[in-house]
Order: C-alpha cells, then structure tokens, then sequence
C-alpha cells in the first residue's frame, strides 16, 4: 500500500527549495528518515538540506515536533523548518 | 526553583488568551484585558518585545515575522496551560504580530496575572522563555547598506536555549 504525505516548509527552507508545500507517495511504513532520503534524492538544494538532515532541521509530524523515526501513515503532515526565533 | 504551587479558588478560574495578528498591537488595550479583575488577583505582569529602534543605525528598516498556523498555536497553549498549572495564574494573554513590521513596533505581549507578584513575574517570564524556544515563528531582517537593501533569516541564539534550564524541576 502506498501512502500520501503533505509536506511543508517554512522560513529559509521555503526560501531556498522555492517550494512551501508538495505531496509525496511513500511506502507503507516509511518513515520521516525515509521521507528525507525522498527529497533529497531532488539534488541541488534539496539534497543540502535533507540528506542525513543535521540538526539545524526541525521536523514536526501533524504539527508536534517529531523525530526521524516517526513512520508515517496516509494524509499525515510533515513540517520541515530551521530553529525558531519568535518573540 | 521557588514554586508557588498556588491553587486558584473556584471564583479565579482561570482563562487564557492567544492571538497571532498582522494589525499593530494594541498594547493599551492588552494591558487592560490583564488589569480586568487584576484588584482580585493582586498582581499582573506584562511583558513586550519590540523590534530594536537602535538597529536602525544598522540599517534596519524592516522586519518580517513567518509562522506556522495551527502548530503555533497550539504550542503556545500548552507552554500557557503548563504556566497555569505551576503557578496559578489567573489570567494570561499572548499576542504576537506577524507580517512586515518597522523598528519600534511591538512583536508580542505576554500578560499574566497570579494571587502574588512572584507568581506572575515567573509565570510570565516561564511562557517568554518557551515562546521563544517552541513556538513556530521565524524572523527575517531587512536592511539597507550602502543604498542596498538585503535581507537575513536570524539566527537561533544559544542563550535562549539556556534560559530553559531554570524551569527544570
């Protein structure tokens, strides 16, 4: 079975990859890791930012902050985004 | 780390606002949502932060606040709900600007009000320090140099992230 993630992206990594959101088709049981090996496999800036992800990557898995080991399920949403500076 | 661990009676129950805008903050009028009952509680704190008028002699003409919807907000009430449990507070009020802002303008207002001024003084700082850790803003600065206008994300600061590490317990 297949599964469809909402990916998106904001501040600098909206900026950079010229993209705030897209739709991925995943495998069953894939993981936020696994969805970075996805976009990075784009080349150029996405491969910068999503290959093996440092930790100036934030991820949020349906808007709470997750990690790479978070397996995905059909209609999730995948937050990409740089360190906070609010306030 | 002090912890009033006041519980509020059935009469203070408590209640929280949160709001994120793209209008001008009406700082007057948020401190007069806090001071509502403040004869009650005892004891108000309100906090804001601006964009720094002195940087315009950096060239700042500008800054622009991105966030997250949704996600935000919902961050923002949990760091509120914790801050209520831990110190009793009565009555809080977040808000925070998005959009194009100028130097001088005010970027957010944290009010809360307790039974004591320790409560609301830790409260209010307790729901800054997480804000601007967790909440989902981002802030870009706009500047002109030499007649050039450029424009840089900001950088996370390490001492925001140290200033959590009072409110372990």
């Amino acid at each position: 079975m297949m599964n469809i993630v909402r990916v998106v992206f904001f501040a600098s990594f909206k900026e950079r990859l010229n993209c705030g959101s897209l739709s991925v088709t995943l495998e069953d049981n894939a993981t936020i890791a696994g969805l970075c090996g996805e976009l990075a496999s784009k080349d150029g800036v996405w491969k910068e930012i999503f290959h093996k992800p440092s930790q100036a990557v934030k991820v949020a898995h349906n808007q709470q902050i997750a990690s790479l080991e978070t397996v995905l399920a059909d209609g999730d949403e995948v937050a990409f985004f740089p360190p906070v500076t609010g306030g | 780390m002090t912890n009033m661990n006041q519980k509020s009676s059935p009469l203070l129950s408590p209640n929280y606002t949160i709001a994120i805008c793209s209008e001008p903050l009406d700082l007057a009028a948020l401190n007069g949502r806090i001071q509502k009952g403040v004869g009650e509680h005892g004891a108000s704190v309100i906090f804001t932060g601006s964009v720094r008028a002195s940087d315009e002699e950096k060239g700042l003409v500008a800054m622009t606040l991105e966030h997250y919807p949704g996600m935000t907000e919902s961050t923002l009430q949990s760091i509120i709900e914790q801050a209520i449990t831990r110190w009793g507070l009565v009555n809080v009020v977040v808000n925070h600007r998005v959009g194009r802002l100028t130097a001088g303008e005010p970027i957010v207002f944290v009010g809360a009000s307790a039974l004591h001024r320790l409560a609301a003084f830790e409260g209010a700082q307790y729901i800054m320090d997480y804000l601007k850790n967790k909440a989902t803003f981002w802030k870009k600065e706009h500047y002109i140099v030499y007649g050039k206008e450029t424009s840089h994300w900001v950088a996370e600061k390490k001492s925001d992230e140290q200033s959590l590490s009072r409110w372990s317990e």
